[in-house]
């Protein structure tokens, strides 16, 4: 005769173990999102500076996917995919839609990674014998890294915190499991305390990372 | 070594090489003067094909430059540049910048890659500073860095755009001295350059670029004790040695 205790009952342990979960899977989305589209973002930089056509083309592509927001991005992408014959759970839906937006992003980073190497560095180097590949590798990844790792760290930080969006699809990350919590618990104070404590715990390892990279750069 | 005939390049509507021809022996060292855009750095640009041509033929040892089945890479890698700004890699150190291109454009082992490094390092007086940062090093020792770095591909020949322009006066001397050490030691050198008195001094021949052509060639001391050209003439008594 509990049937009322059901629907509202009190924060227990089990309910850390369920936000746990889903912060793994808060981290599981972004990590992949982050991945693939610093990846896909680093090409697209490097489409971007190499001619100013495809800068306008393809930097008016990519402002579309920078300016419209994201969760208007999901929304559409999960409704529309269906109709162009794809099927997708809201994992699959919101791992593209967050990639997408964040090789938006990172292509603009990377751009400007690469313009700050500059183009007589990259003379110097092909000067020496070395071919297109060599010098990106060794000569502008470096050097345009150190440059942009900072705003980068920006980046995959916000889209850390932007893959909460994905749960309006349904999928249960960290943000959906607290608002299930907060339904059943009642306890939104504390909830969300401990939601933010975790997306406090998967964020400071990236910015704390960086920093010591920096710090080691700058010896 | 090096013969160029009827060059042209062009930046879109601007002619900057209207037709030059050139020839440079092993073992010569030619001066190249001329005021600001005379072309006198976009025919070094051309000549180790970081810049394309519209018309003529560049040919180094044999090879035409500017040929569609022309390998410019290892082209390259036959001619050490030096540019007015050193660009030194930041996040390498001094040993690491001069070993970077014989390991992975030669493909030396890392052993021999250091070696020859630091051979050339202290070949241009950098001995003491293998394990600094370029950013710890004067402007003059980067430029100096550059030139061991170039030098450490073993190159045929040495092309020098302005060298010594960014330089604080007071550093123009080592550059110009480990310049002259090549000199000395047989390098084949095209040596664009500001410094008259050093062009006068270390030059076989110079050469004087008026507006995209080659106005007055001649050995060193012909070019500036005789000059036949009226720009010549003018262009000297400005810059007066």
């Amino acid at each position: 005769m509990e049937s009322a205790a059901t629907y509202f009952s009190g924060f227990s342990p089990n309910d850390l173990w369920f936000l746990g979960e889903a912060a793994l899977r808060t981290l599981w989305i972004s990590f992949w999102a982050i991945s693939i589209g610093s990846i896909l973002g680093i090409f697209l930089g490097l489409a971007l500076s190499i001619s100013r056509l495809l800068a306008f083309t393809l930097g008016t592509i990519l402002d579309i996917f920078r300016s419209v927001p994201l969760i208007i991005q999901l929304v559409l992408f999960f409704n529309f995919a269906p109709i162009i014959g794809l099927r997708l759970n809201p994992f699959e839906a919101g791992l593209i839609v967050l990639t997408v937006y964040t090789s938006a992003y990172v292509a603009n980073v990377a751009r400007a990674g690469i313009e700050a190497v500059g183009i007589p560095m990259r003379r110097a180097a092909r000067s020496l014998g070395m071919n297109y590949w060599q010098d990106l590798r060794y000569v502008v990844w470096p050097i345009g890294l150190r440059a942009v790792l900072p705003a980068w760290v920006g980046v995959a930080l916000g889209v850390l915190k932007d893959s909460a969006l994905v749960s309006i699809l349904g999928y249960v990350e960290l943000l959906k499991a607290s608002q299930i919590l907060m339904t059943r618990t009642q306890e939104a104070i504390l909830v969300l305390s401990i939601a933010g404590a975790f997306y406090f715990a998967l964020s400071y390892p990236i910015s704390y990372y960086a920093t010591r990279l920096e710090q080691r750069w700058s010896e | 070594m090096i013969k160029i005939t009827n060059l042209h390049k062009q930046y879109g509507e601007l002619e900057v090489l209207k037709g030059i021809d050139l020839e440079v022996p092993k073992g010569e060292v030619l001066s190249v003067i001329g005021s600001s855009g005379s072309g006198k750095s976009t025919l070094l640009y051309c000549i180790n094909g970081l810049e394309p041509i519209q018309k003529g033929q560049i040919i180094v040892d044999d090879i035409d430059v500017h040929a569609s089945d022309t390998n410019l890479n290892s082209v390259r890698q036959n001619m050490g540049m030096v540019f007015q700004q050193w660009n030194s890699f930041p996040h390498l150190t001094v040993l690491e910048n001069v070993a970077l291109a014989p390991k992975i454009v030669s493909k030396l082992s890392k052993s021999d890659a250091l070696e020859i490094a630091e051979k050339q390092l202290r070949h241009v007086g950098l001995g003491d500073k293998l394990s600094q940062y370029p950013s710890a090093l004067s402007g003059g020792q980067q430029q100096r860095l550059a030139i061991a770095r170039a030098l450490a591909m073993e190159p045929k020949c040495m092309l020098f755009d302005e060298a010594t322009s960014a330089l604080d006066p007071e550093l123009v001397g080592e550059v110009l001295d480990t310049i002259r050490l090549l000199a000395d030691e047989g390098m084949t050198m095209i040596c664009v350059t500001h410094e008259m008195g050093f062009a006068r001094e270390v030059s076989d021949r110079v050469a004087f670029f008026h507006e995209g052509k080659i106005e007055e060639i001649n050995q060193a001391e012909k070019l500036f004790g005789s000059p036949k050209s009226k720009y010549l003439q003018k262009f000297l008594s400005k810059v007066k040695t």
